[in-house]
Protein backbone atom coordinates (compact mmCIF):
# COMPACT_ATOMS: atom_id res chain seq x y z
CA UNK A 1 0.00 0.00 0.00
CA UNK A 2 2.75 2.39 1.03
CA UNK A 3 4.74 1.65 -2.15
CA UNK A 4 1.70 2.15 -4.33
CA UNK A 5 1.03 5.53 -2.70
CA UNK A 6 4.59 6.58 -3.39
CA UNK A 7 4.35 5.52 -7.04
CA UNK A 8 1.11 7.43 -7.55
CA UNK A 9 2.60 10.49 -5.88
CA UNK A 10 5.59 10.28 -8.19
CA UNK A 11 3.32 10.00 -11.23
CA UNK A 12 1.26 13.02 -10.21
CA UNK A 13 4.41 15.01 -9.53
CA UNK A 14 5.74 14.06 -12.97
CA UNK A 15 2.52 15.31 -14.61
CA UNK A 16 2.77 18.65 -12.81
CA UNK A 17 6.43 19.09 -13.71
CA UNK A 18 5.78 18.02 -17.30
CA UNK A 19 3.09 20.63 -17.79
CA UNK A 20 5.28 23.42 -16.46
CA UNK A 21 8.27 22.11 -18.42
CA UNK A 22 6.35 22.09 -21.72
CA UNK A 23 5.34 25.69 -21.28
CA UNK A 24 8.82 26.77 -20.19
CA UNK A 25 10.32 24.96 -23.19
CA UNK A 26 8.13 26.97 -25.55
CA UNK A 27 9.13 30.28 -23.97
CA UNK A 28 12.78 29.20 -23.70
CA UNK A 29 12.93 28.07 -27.32
CA UNK A 30 11.56 31.38 -28.55
CA UNK A 31 14.01 33.23 -26.30
CA UNK A 32 17.08 31.30 -27.45
CA UNK A 33 16.21 31.63 -31.13
CA UNK A 34 15.02 35.20 -30.93
CA UNK A 35 17.64 36.86 -28.77
CA UNK A 36 20.25 36.79 -31.56
CA UNK A 37 18.11 38.95 -33.85
CA UNK A 38 17.27 41.58 -31.26
CA UNK A 39 19.30 44.71 -31.78
CA UNK A 40 18.60 48.40 -31.74
CA UNK A 41 18.30 48.36 -35.54
CA UNK A 42 15.78 45.54 -35.45
CA UNK A 43 13.65 47.38 -32.92
CA UNK A 44 13.86 50.81 -34.56
CA UNK A 45 13.78 50.09 -38.31
CA UNK A 46 10.88 49.53 -40.68
CA UNK A 47 10.60 46.25 -42.57
CA UNK A 48 11.51 46.36 -46.27
CA UNK A 49 11.36 43.85 -49.13
CA UNK A 50 9.18 41.61 -47.00
CA UNK A 51 11.77 39.81 -44.91
CA UNK A 52 14.39 42.45 -44.19
CA UNK A 53 14.58 45.36 -41.80
CA UNK A 54 13.06 45.67 -38.35
CA UNK A 55 9.72 45.77 -36.63
CA UNK A 56 9.37 49.37 -35.42
CA UNK A 57 5.95 50.07 -37.05
CA UNK A 58 4.67 46.74 -35.72
CA UNK A 59 5.62 47.55 -32.12
CA UNK A 60 4.12 51.04 -32.32
CA UNK A 61 1.02 49.66 -34.08
CA UNK A 62 0.42 47.05 -31.40
CA UNK A 63 0.74 49.66 -28.66
CA UNK A 64 -1.66 52.01 -30.49
CA UNK A 65 -4.23 49.23 -30.97
CA UNK A 66 -4.14 48.30 -27.30
CA UNK A 67 -4.45 51.99 -26.37
CA UNK A 68 -7.58 52.46 -28.51
CA UNK A 69 -8.97 49.21 -27.12
CA UNK A 70 -8.45 50.38 -23.51
CA UNK A 71 -9.88 53.85 -24.17
CA UNK A 72 -13.08 52.10 -25.21
CA UNK A 73 -13.21 49.09 -22.90
CA UNK A 74 -12.07 50.58 -19.58
CA UNK A 75 -14.66 53.36 -19.12
CA UNK A 76 -17.43 51.12 -20.50
CA UNK A 77 -16.41 48.14 -18.41
CA UNK A 78 -15.90 50.02 -15.15
CA UNK A 79 -19.14 52.00 -15.59
CA UNK A 80 -21.11 48.81 -16.29
CA UNK A 81 -19.54 47.15 -13.27
CA UNK A 82 -20.41 50.10 -11.01
CA UNK A 83 -23.99 49.98 -12.21
CA UNK A 84 -24.26 46.22 -11.72
CA UNK A 85 -22.61 46.23 -8.30
CA UNK A 86 -23.94 49.43 -6.76
CA UNK A 87 -27.16 50.58 -8.41
CA UNK A 88 -28.90 47.62 -9.96
CA UNK A 89 -31.36 45.71 -7.90
CA UNK A 90 -31.69 42.06 -8.73
CA UNK A 91 -34.31 42.21 -11.46
CA UNK A 92 -34.87 41.05 -15.02
CA UNK A 93 -32.77 43.84 -16.54
CA UNK A 94 -29.65 43.23 -14.48
CA UNK A 95 -29.94 39.50 -14.92
CA UNK A 96 -30.18 40.01 -18.67
CA UNK A 97 -27.18 42.33 -18.70
CA UNK A 98 -25.13 39.86 -16.69
CA UNK A 99 -26.17 36.97 -18.94
CA UNK A 100 -25.15 38.89 -22.06
CA UNK A 101 -21.81 39.88 -20.54
CA UNK A 102 -21.16 36.19 -19.83
CA UNK A 103 -22.18 35.42 -23.43
CA UNK A 104 -19.73 37.99 -24.76
CA UNK A 105 -16.94 36.37 -22.75
CA UNK A 106 -17.62 33.04 -24.44
CA UNK A 107 -17.69 34.25 -28.04
CA UNK A 108 -14.65 32.98 -29.97
CA UNK A 109 -12.34 35.79 -31.05
CA UNK A 110 -12.71 34.93 -34.74
CA UNK A 111 -16.45 35.61 -34.49
CA UNK A 112 -15.71 38.99 -32.92
CA UNK A 113 -13.31 39.60 -35.81
CA UNK A 114 -16.03 38.76 -38.35
CA UNK A 115 -18.45 41.04 -36.54
CA UNK A 116 -15.86 43.84 -36.55
CA UNK A 117 -15.40 43.32 -40.28
CA UNK A 118 -19.09 43.49 -41.13
CA UNK A 119 -20.20 46.07 -38.56
CA UNK A 120 -17.28 48.46 -38.03
CA UNK A 121 -15.45 48.15 -41.33
CA UNK A 122 -18.39 47.91 -43.74
CA UNK A 123 -21.62 48.95 -42.01
CA UNK A 124 -20.21 51.96 -40.12
CA UNK A 125 -17.80 52.41 -43.03
CA UNK A 126 -14.75 53.00 -40.85
CA UNK A 127 -12.63 50.90 -43.19
CA UNK A 128 -9.83 48.59 -42.14
CA UNK A 129 -8.07 50.83 -39.68
CA UNK A 130 -6.71 51.37 -36.20
CA UNK A 131 -10.09 52.50 -34.86
CA UNK A 132 -11.92 49.38 -36.12
CA UNK A 133 -9.18 47.10 -34.78
CA UNK A 134 -9.07 48.82 -31.41
CA UNK A 135 -12.85 48.78 -30.97
CA UNK A 136 -13.09 45.11 -31.98
CA UNK A 137 -10.36 44.28 -29.44
CA UNK A 138 -12.36 46.35 -26.95
CA UNK A 139 -15.47 44.21 -27.56
CA UNK A 140 -13.29 41.18 -26.86
CA UNK A 141 -11.90 42.29 -23.49
CA UNK A 142 -15.01 44.18 -22.30
CA UNK A 143 -16.49 41.23 -20.38
CA UNK A 144 -13.20 40.69 -18.55
CA UNK A 145 -13.01 44.30 -17.41
CA UNK A 146 -16.66 44.20 -16.32
CA UNK A 147 -16.19 40.96 -14.39
CA UNK A 148 -12.92 41.95 -12.69
CA UNK A 149 -14.23 45.40 -11.75
CA UNK A 150 -17.50 44.05 -10.41
CA UNK A 151 -15.67 41.50 -8.28
CA UNK A 152 -13.27 44.15 -6.95
CA UNK A 153 -16.14 46.52 -6.12
CA UNK A 154 -18.05 43.78 -4.33
CA UNK A 155 -15.12 42.95 -2.03
CA UNK A 156 -15.13 46.49 -0.59
CA UNK A 157 -16.60 46.07 2.91
CA UNK A 158 -20.12 47.39 3.40
CA UNK A 159 -19.08 49.32 6.50
CA UNK A 160 -17.01 51.69 4.33
CA UNK A 161 -20.06 52.66 2.29
CA UNK A 162 -22.30 52.95 5.33
CA UNK A 163 -19.79 55.15 7.16
CA UNK A 164 -19.53 57.45 4.17
CA UNK A 165 -23.30 57.61 3.61
CA UNK A 166 -23.86 58.25 7.31
CA UNK A 167 -21.63 61.31 7.04
CA UNK A 168 -24.14 62.72 4.57
CA UNK A 169 -22.03 62.07 1.49
CA UNK A 170 -24.09 61.39 -1.62
CA UNK A 171 -24.08 57.96 -3.23
CA UNK A 172 -22.05 58.90 -6.30
CA UNK A 173 -19.44 60.73 -4.16
CA UNK A 174 -19.25 57.65 -1.93
CA UNK A 175 -18.64 55.43 -4.91
CA UNK A 176 -16.08 57.78 -6.38
CA UNK A 177 -14.04 58.56 -3.33
CA UNK A 178 -14.55 55.51 -1.11
CA UNK A 179 -15.53 52.44 -3.11
CA UNK A 180 -13.40 53.00 -6.21
CA UNK A 181 -10.48 54.08 -4.08
CA UNK A 182 -10.32 50.76 -2.28
CA UNK A 183 -11.28 48.68 -5.33
CA UNK A 184 -8.83 50.15 -7.82
CA UNK A 185 -6.00 47.57 -7.47
CA UNK A 186 -8.50 44.84 -8.38
CA UNK A 187 -9.84 46.87 -11.28
CA UNK A 188 -6.34 47.57 -12.61
CA UNK A 189 -5.46 43.87 -12.37
CA UNK A 190 -8.46 43.07 -14.54
CA UNK A 191 -7.48 45.75 -17.05
CA UNK A 192 -3.90 44.47 -17.23
CA UNK A 193 -5.06 40.90 -17.86
CA UNK A 194 -7.32 42.23 -20.62
CA UNK A 195 -4.34 44.11 -22.08
CA UNK A 196 -2.35 40.89 -22.16
CA UNK A 197 -5.15 39.22 -24.09
CA UNK A 198 -5.50 42.13 -26.50
CA UNK A 199 -1.83 42.48 -27.34
CA UNK A 200 -1.45 38.87 -28.45
CA UNK A 201 -4.73 38.59 -30.32
CA UNK A 202 -4.27 37.89 -34.01
CA UNK A 203 -7.54 36.88 -35.66
CA UNK A 204 -9.45 40.03 -34.68
CA UNK A 205 -6.62 42.35 -35.74
CA UNK A 206 -6.07 40.49 -38.99
CA UNK A 207 -9.66 41.05 -40.07
CA UNK A 208 -10.17 44.60 -38.83
CA UNK A 209 -6.89 46.52 -38.53
CA UNK A 210 -4.82 45.50 -41.52
CA UNK A 211 -3.31 42.33 -42.87
CA UNK A 212 -0.41 43.77 -44.84
CA UNK A 213 3.16 44.25 -43.70
CA UNK A 214 2.75 48.01 -43.49
CA UNK A 215 6.13 49.59 -43.20
CA UNK A 216 4.86 53.04 -42.31
CA UNK A 217 3.51 54.50 -39.11
CA UNK A 218 -0.22 55.27 -39.00
CA UNK A 219 -0.91 59.00 -39.29
CA UNK A 220 -4.41 58.91 -37.83
CA UNK A 221 -6.75 56.39 -36.26
CA UNK A 222 -8.37 55.92 -39.69
CA UNK A 223 -5.20 54.44 -41.21
CA UNK A 224 -4.54 50.72 -41.44
CA UNK A 225 -1.99 49.70 -38.86
CA UNK A 226 0.72 47.05 -38.63
CA UNK A 227 0.96 44.86 -35.53
CA UNK A 228 3.26 42.25 -34.08
CA UNK A 229 0.88 39.25 -34.20
CA UNK A 230 0.01 39.88 -37.86
CA UNK A 231 3.72 40.30 -38.68
CA UNK A 232 4.45 36.93 -37.06
CA UNK A 233 1.56 35.29 -38.92
CA UNK A 234 2.58 36.68 -42.31
CA UNK A 235 6.27 35.89 -41.91
CA UNK A 236 5.65 32.39 -40.56
CA UNK A 237 3.18 31.37 -43.25
CA UNK A 238 4.55 33.21 -46.29
CA UNK A 239 8.26 33.72 -45.71
CA UNK A 240 10.25 30.55 -46.20
CA UNK A 241 13.81 31.79 -45.81
CA UNK A 242 15.94 31.66 -42.72
CA UNK A 243 16.00 35.48 -42.65
CA UNK A 244 12.20 35.47 -42.36
CA UNK A 245 12.18 32.81 -39.64
CA UNK A 246 14.83 34.48 -37.53
CA UNK A 247 12.88 37.78 -37.72
CA UNK A 248 9.72 35.92 -36.76
CA UNK A 249 11.50 34.58 -33.68
CA UNK A 250 12.68 38.10 -32.87
CA UNK A 251 9.15 39.49 -33.18
CA UNK A 252 7.76 36.56 -31.11
CA UNK A 253 10.30 37.31 -28.39
CA UNK A 254 9.28 40.98 -28.32
CA UNK A 255 5.59 40.03 -28.17
CA UNK A 256 6.10 37.44 -25.43
CA UNK A 257 8.19 39.89 -23.42
CA UNK A 258 5.47 42.55 -23.64
CA UNK A 259 2.86 39.96 -22.64
CA UNK A 260 4.91 38.62 -19.72
CA UNK A 261 5.72 42.10 -18.37
CA UNK A 262 2.03 43.02 -18.38
CA UNK A 263 0.98 39.72 -16.79
CA UNK A 264 3.67 39.64 -14.11
CA UNK A 265 2.68 43.16 -13.16
CA UNK A 266 -0.96 42.04 -12.93
CA UNK A 267 -0.12 39.00 -10.78
CA UNK A 268 2.07 41.00 -8.38
CA UNK A 269 -0.61 43.63 -8.01
CA UNK A 270 -3.25 40.99 -7.37
CA UNK A 271 -1.18 39.18 -4.76
CA UNK A 272 -0.51 42.41 -2.89
CA UNK A 273 -4.19 43.27 -3.10
CA UNK A 274 -5.26 39.86 -1.78
CA UNK A 275 -2.81 40.13 1.11
CA UNK A 276 -4.15 43.60 1.96
CA UNK A 277 -7.73 42.38 1.86
CA UNK A 278 -6.73 39.43 4.04
CA UNK A 279 -5.26 41.66 6.72
CA UNK A 280 -8.51 43.53 7.21
CA UNK B 1 -25.56 85.04 9.47
CA UNK B 2 -22.59 82.84 8.70
CA UNK B 3 -24.59 79.79 9.70
CA UNK B 4 -27.44 80.79 7.45
CA UNK B 5 -25.01 81.13 4.55
CA UNK B 6 -23.69 77.64 5.24
CA UNK B 7 -27.16 76.17 5.33
CA UNK B 8 -28.08 77.84 2.07
CA UNK B 9 -24.98 76.65 0.23
CA UNK B 10 -25.41 73.19 1.66
CA UNK B 11 -28.97 73.09 0.41
CA UNK B 12 -28.13 74.30 -3.07
CA UNK B 13 -25.28 71.87 -3.26
CA UNK B 14 -27.58 69.08 -2.26
CA UNK B 15 -30.02 70.02 -4.99
CA UNK B 16 -27.19 70.00 -7.53
CA UNK B 17 -25.87 66.71 -6.35
CA UNK B 18 -29.42 65.35 -6.57
CA UNK B 19 -29.63 66.00 -10.29
CA UNK B 20 -26.02 64.93 -10.70
CA UNK B 21 -26.88 61.67 -8.97
CA UNK B 22 -29.69 61.00 -11.41
CA UNK B 23 -27.59 61.81 -14.46
CA UNK B 24 -24.76 59.59 -13.26
CA UNK B 25 -27.11 56.71 -12.62
CA UNK B 26 -28.58 57.07 -16.12
CA UNK B 27 -25.11 57.17 -17.69
CA UNK B 28 -23.97 54.08 -15.80
CA UNK B 29 -27.16 52.31 -16.84
CA UNK B 30 -26.54 53.18 -20.48
CA UNK B 31 -23.00 51.79 -20.22
CA UNK B 32 -24.30 48.53 -18.74
CA UNK B 33 -26.96 48.32 -21.41
CA UNK B 34 -24.51 48.86 -24.26
CA UNK B 35 -22.54 45.73 -23.39
CA UNK B 36 -25.83 43.91 -23.88
CA UNK B 37 -26.37 45.72 -27.15
CA UNK B 38 -22.96 44.61 -28.44
CA UNK B 39 -23.86 40.94 -27.98
CA UNK B 40 -27.23 41.59 -29.55
CA UNK B 41 -25.58 43.29 -32.53
CA UNK B 42 -23.07 40.46 -32.91
CA UNK B 43 -25.85 37.88 -33.07
CA UNK B 44 -28.00 40.02 -35.39
CA UNK B 45 -25.23 40.88 -37.85
CA UNK B 46 -23.79 37.36 -37.97
CA UNK B 47 -27.21 35.90 -38.72
CA UNK B 48 -28.08 38.61 -41.22
CA UNK B 49 -24.92 37.91 -43.21
CA UNK B 50 -25.08 34.17 -42.80
CA UNK B 51 -28.75 33.56 -43.55
CA UNK B 52 -28.52 33.07 -47.36
CA UNK B 53 -26.00 30.27 -46.74
CA UNK B 54 -27.85 28.85 -43.72
CA UNK B 55 -30.96 28.81 -45.93
CA UNK B 56 -29.28 26.20 -48.12
CA UNK B 57 -30.46 23.93 -45.33
CA UNK B 58 -29.63 20.31 -45.94
CA UNK B 59 -26.87 21.08 -48.47
CA UNK B 60 -25.16 23.34 -45.94
CA UNK B 61 -25.56 21.39 -42.72
CA UNK B 62 -25.22 17.88 -44.13
CA UNK B 63 -23.28 18.54 -47.34
CA UNK B 64 -20.11 16.48 -47.58
CA UNK B 65 -18.16 18.78 -49.91
CA UNK B 66 -16.81 22.24 -49.19
CA UNK B 67 -15.56 23.62 -52.50
CA UNK B 68 -16.28 27.36 -52.96
CA UNK B 69 -14.95 27.35 -56.54
CA UNK B 70 -17.78 24.97 -57.47
CA UNK B 71 -20.30 26.75 -55.22
CA UNK B 72 -20.51 23.75 -52.92
CA UNK B 73 -20.76 24.63 -49.27
CA UNK B 74 -21.19 21.48 -47.17
CA UNK B 75 -19.82 21.88 -43.66
CA UNK B 76 -19.73 18.24 -42.51
CA UNK B 77 -15.97 17.70 -43.10
CA UNK B 78 -15.16 21.00 -41.34
CA UNK B 79 -17.33 20.24 -38.32
CA UNK B 80 -16.04 16.67 -38.02
CA UNK B 81 -12.42 17.87 -38.17
CA UNK B 82 -13.14 20.61 -35.63
CA UNK B 83 -14.44 18.07 -33.14
CA UNK B 84 -11.66 15.56 -33.84
CA UNK B 85 -9.01 18.20 -33.18
CA UNK B 86 -10.83 19.69 -30.17
CA UNK B 87 -11.66 16.43 -28.40
CA UNK B 88 -8.22 14.89 -28.98
CA UNK B 89 -6.47 17.97 -27.59
CA UNK B 90 -8.75 18.00 -24.59
CA UNK B 91 -8.04 14.32 -23.81
CA UNK B 92 -4.29 15.00 -23.84
CA UNK B 93 -4.75 18.12 -21.69
CA UNK B 94 -6.94 16.17 -19.22
CA UNK B 95 -4.53 13.23 -18.93
CA UNK B 96 -1.70 15.58 -17.96
CA UNK B 97 -3.67 18.43 -16.38
CA UNK B 98 -5.91 16.63 -13.88
CA UNK B 99 -3.08 14.66 -12.21
CA UNK B 100 -1.05 17.87 -12.16
CA UNK B 101 -3.95 19.66 -10.45
CA UNK B 102 -4.27 16.84 -7.88
CA UNK B 103 -0.56 17.05 -7.17
CA UNK B 104 -0.68 20.82 -6.75
CA UNK B 105 -3.71 20.75 -4.48
CA UNK B 106 -2.90 17.71 -2.33
CA UNK B 107 0.77 16.75 -2.39
CA UNK B 108 2.93 19.68 -3.45
CA UNK B 109 4.93 21.35 -0.67
CA UNK B 110 4.22 25.07 -0.40
CA UNK B 111 7.49 26.19 -2.00
CA UNK B 112 6.99 24.03 -5.09
CA UNK B 113 3.40 25.15 -5.43
CA UNK B 114 4.49 28.77 -5.18
CA UNK B 115 6.72 28.20 -8.21
CA UNK B 116 4.38 26.09 -10.35
CA UNK B 117 1.12 27.94 -9.77
CA UNK B 118 2.28 31.41 -10.95
CA UNK B 119 3.98 29.81 -13.98
CA UNK B 120 0.72 28.13 -14.96
CA UNK B 121 -1.26 31.32 -14.39
CA UNK B 122 1.16 33.38 -16.45
CA UNK B 123 0.88 31.00 -19.34
CA UNK B 124 -2.92 30.96 -19.49
CA UNK B 125 -2.98 33.85 -21.91
CA UNK B 126 0.25 33.30 -23.84
CA UNK B 127 -0.26 34.68 -27.37
CA UNK B 128 -1.55 31.83 -29.48
CA UNK B 129 0.27 33.03 -32.58
CA UNK B 130 3.59 32.39 -30.82
CA UNK B 131 2.53 28.87 -29.85
CA UNK B 132 1.46 28.29 -33.44
CA UNK B 133 4.81 29.43 -34.75
CA UNK B 134 6.60 27.18 -32.25
CA UNK B 135 4.43 24.28 -33.40
CA UNK B 136 5.18 25.01 -37.03
CA UNK B 137 8.94 25.08 -36.52
CA UNK B 138 9.42 22.38 -33.87
CA UNK B 139 6.48 19.96 -33.76
CA UNK B 140 5.61 19.89 -37.46
CA UNK B 141 9.26 19.37 -38.38
CA UNK B 142 9.61 16.60 -35.80
CA UNK B 143 6.51 14.77 -37.05
CA UNK B 144 7.63 15.11 -40.67
CA UNK B 145 11.06 13.72 -39.88
CA UNK B 146 9.96 10.80 -37.74
CA UNK B 147 6.58 9.75 -39.19
CA UNK B 148 6.76 11.07 -42.75
CA UNK B 149 4.04 12.96 -44.56
CA UNK B 150 3.74 16.73 -44.57
CA UNK B 151 4.05 17.07 -40.83
CA UNK B 152 1.13 19.50 -40.73
CA UNK B 153 -1.58 17.20 -39.40
CA UNK B 154 -4.13 16.35 -36.71
CA UNK B 155 -1.42 15.16 -34.33
CA UNK B 156 0.38 18.52 -34.48
CA UNK B 157 -2.95 20.28 -33.86
CA UNK B 158 -3.62 18.06 -30.85
CA UNK B 159 -0.26 18.79 -29.27
CA UNK B 160 -0.40 22.57 -29.77
CA UNK B 161 -4.01 22.86 -28.60
CA UNK B 162 -3.27 20.64 -25.59
CA UNK B 163 -0.42 22.99 -24.61
CA UNK B 164 -2.84 25.91 -24.93
CA UNK B 165 -5.67 24.38 -22.89
CA UNK B 166 -3.43 22.80 -20.24
CA UNK B 167 -3.10 25.91 -18.03
CA UNK B 168 -6.91 26.41 -18.05
CA UNK B 169 -7.55 22.78 -17.12
CA UNK B 170 -4.94 22.82 -14.33
CA UNK B 171 -6.03 26.07 -12.69
CA UNK B 172 -9.79 25.42 -12.75
CA UNK B 173 -9.42 21.77 -11.63
CA UNK B 174 -7.07 22.77 -8.82
CA UNK B 175 -9.51 25.42 -7.61
CA UNK B 176 -12.35 22.90 -7.50
CA UNK B 177 -10.22 20.30 -5.67
CA UNK B 178 -9.29 22.95 -3.12
CA UNK B 179 -12.93 23.90 -2.71
CA UNK B 180 -13.76 20.46 -1.22
CA UNK B 181 -14.36 21.09 2.50
CA UNK B 182 -11.41 20.19 4.73
CA UNK B 183 -13.68 18.24 7.07
CA UNK B 184 -14.43 15.61 4.42
CA UNK B 185 -10.77 14.91 3.91
CA UNK B 186 -9.96 14.88 7.62
CA UNK B 187 -12.90 12.59 8.32
CA UNK B 188 -11.68 10.11 5.75
CA UNK B 189 -8.09 10.21 6.99
CA UNK B 190 -9.29 9.79 10.60
CA UNK B 191 -11.10 6.61 9.59
CA UNK B 192 -7.73 5.19 8.59
CA UNK B 193 -7.94 5.65 4.84
CA UNK B 194 -4.66 6.40 3.12
CA UNK B 195 -4.17 9.69 1.33
CA UNK B 196 -4.55 7.98 -2.05
CA UNK B 197 -7.84 6.34 -1.00
CA UNK B 198 -9.06 9.67 0.32
CA UNK B 199 -8.29 11.40 -2.97
CA UNK B 200 -9.96 8.65 -4.99
CA UNK B 201 -13.06 8.11 -2.87
CA UNK B 202 -13.69 11.47 -1.22
CA UNK B 203 -12.00 14.37 -2.92
CA UNK B 204 -12.38 13.55 -6.60
CA UNK B 205 -16.09 12.66 -6.41
CA UNK B 206 -16.74 15.95 -4.64
CA UNK B 207 -14.65 17.99 -7.06
CA UNK B 208 -16.17 16.22 -10.04
CA UNK B 209 -18.50 18.97 -11.21
CA UNK B 210 -15.72 21.57 -11.12
CA UNK B 211 -13.37 19.34 -13.09
CA UNK B 212 -16.12 18.56 -15.58
CA UNK B 213 -16.78 22.28 -15.99
CA UNK B 214 -13.08 22.82 -16.65
CA UNK B 215 -13.22 20.16 -19.37
CA UNK B 216 -16.25 21.62 -21.14
CA UNK B 217 -14.81 25.13 -20.93
CA UNK B 218 -11.49 23.85 -22.28
CA UNK B 219 -13.38 22.24 -25.13
CA UNK B 220 -15.04 25.57 -25.97
CA UNK B 221 -11.66 27.31 -25.95
CA UNK B 222 -10.12 24.60 -28.11
CA UNK B 223 -12.88 24.77 -30.71
CA UNK B 224 -12.87 28.55 -30.85
CA UNK B 225 -9.08 28.81 -31.02
CA UNK B 226 -7.88 30.09 -34.37
CA UNK B 227 -4.29 31.04 -35.01
CA UNK B 228 -2.32 28.33 -33.22
CA UNK B 229 -4.35 25.57 -34.85
CA UNK B 230 -4.36 27.23 -38.26
CA UNK B 231 -0.58 27.20 -38.46
CA UNK B 232 -0.02 23.50 -37.78
CA UNK B 233 -2.90 21.51 -39.29
CA UNK B 234 -2.15 21.94 -42.99
CA UNK B 235 -5.51 23.24 -44.26
CA UNK B 236 -5.86 21.19 -47.49
CA UNK B 237 -7.45 22.87 -50.52
CA UNK B 238 -10.51 20.61 -50.32
CA UNK B 239 -11.29 19.50 -46.78
CA UNK B 240 -11.97 15.80 -46.26
CA UNK B 241 -12.75 13.51 -43.36
CA UNK B 242 -9.35 12.23 -42.21
CA UNK B 243 -8.47 8.56 -41.99
CA UNK B 244 -5.28 8.85 -39.94
CA UNK B 245 -3.89 11.28 -37.38
CA UNK B 246 -1.16 12.22 -39.88
CA UNK B 247 -3.70 13.64 -42.35
CA UNK B 248 -3.91 17.39 -42.83
CA UNK B 249 -7.30 18.82 -41.85
CA UNK B 250 -9.28 22.03 -42.02
CA UNK B 251 -11.36 23.34 -39.10
CA UNK B 252 -14.12 25.98 -38.90
CA UNK B 253 -11.91 28.78 -37.58
CA UNK B 254 -9.02 28.25 -39.99
CA UNK B 255 -11.38 28.14 -42.97
CA UNK B 256 -12.76 31.56 -42.05
CA UNK B 257 -9.34 33.19 -41.70
CA UNK B 258 -7.90 31.63 -44.85
CA UNK B 259 -10.83 32.23 -47.17
CA UNK B 260 -12.21 35.61 -46.07
CA UNK B 261 -9.56 37.62 -47.98
CA UNK B 262 -10.46 35.78 -51.21
CA UNK B 263 -14.23 35.78 -50.82
CA UNK B 264 -15.97 38.26 -53.11
CA UNK B 265 -17.97 40.68 -50.97
CA UNK B 266 -21.68 39.87 -51.11
CA UNK B 267 -21.15 36.48 -52.76
CA UNK B 268 -22.56 33.24 -51.42
CA UNK B 269 -18.99 32.29 -50.49
CA UNK B 270 -18.69 35.23 -48.13
CA UNK B 271 -22.13 34.50 -46.68
CA UNK B 272 -21.15 30.87 -46.17
CA UNK B 273 -18.10 32.00 -44.18
CA UNK B 274 -20.33 34.10 -41.92
CA UNK B 275 -22.60 31.07 -41.59
CA UNK B 276 -19.53 29.12 -40.38
CA UNK B 277 -19.12 31.85 -37.79
CA UNK B 278 -22.74 31.34 -36.72
CA UNK B 279 -22.21 27.58 -36.40
CA UNK B 280 -19.06 28.15 -34.35
CA UNK B 281 -20.86 30.65 -32.16
CA UNK B 282 -23.75 28.24 -31.51
CA UNK B 283 -21.47 25.27 -30.72
CA UNK B 284 -19.43 27.32 -28.25
CA UNK B 285 -22.59 28.84 -26.72
CA UNK B 286 -24.01 25.34 -26.13
CA UNK B 287 -20.76 24.24 -24.47
CA UNK B 288 -20.84 27.34 -22.25
CA UNK B 289 -24.45 26.66 -21.26
CA UNK B 290 -23.45 23.12 -20.28
CA UNK B 291 -20.61 24.54 -18.16
CA UNK B 292 -22.97 26.91 -16.36
CA UNK B 293 -25.46 24.09 -15.76
CA UNK B 294 -22.72 21.79 -14.40
CA UNK B 295 -21.35 24.49 -12.12
CA UNK B 296 -24.82 25.39 -10.84
CA UNK B 297 -25.68 21.77 -10.18
CA UNK B 298 -22.39 21.33 -8.31
CA UNK B 299 -23.07 24.47 -6.27
CA UNK B 300 -26.56 23.22 -5.37
CA UNK B 301 -25.19 19.97 -4.04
Amino acid sequence: MKVKDEIVKGGLCAAALLSVAVLLIVVGYVFVNGIGVISLNFLLESPYRFEYGGIFPQIIGSICLVAVCLIFAVPMGVASAIYLAEYASDNVITRTVRFFVECLAGIPSIVIGLFGLIFLVYYLDLGICMLSGGLALGFMILPWTVRASEEAIKTVPHAYREASLALGVSKWRTIRSVVLKSAYPGIITGILLGMGKAIGETAVVLLTAGSGLESFLPKSIFDPVASLPVYIYMMATQGHTSAAYSRTFGASLVLITMFLVISIFALLLRNRYIRRMGRR
Amino acid sequence: MYLLERVRTFRSRRMDSGTEEKIVEKLLFIAALSSTLIVFFIIAFMFKEGIPALALGWDFFFGMIWRPSHNQYGIVPLVVCTFIVGIGALVIAAVIGIPAAIFLAEYAPAWLRNIIKPCVELLVGIPSIVLGFFGLIVIVTYIRDSFGGYGECILAGWIILAIMTLPHVISISEDSIRAVPKGYKEGSLALGATQLQTIKKVILPNARSGILAAMVLGMGNAIGETMAVLMVIGNPEIPFIPSSILDPVRVLTSTIVIEIPYAVWGSLHQQALFALGVVLFIVVAILNLITTAVVRKGAMR
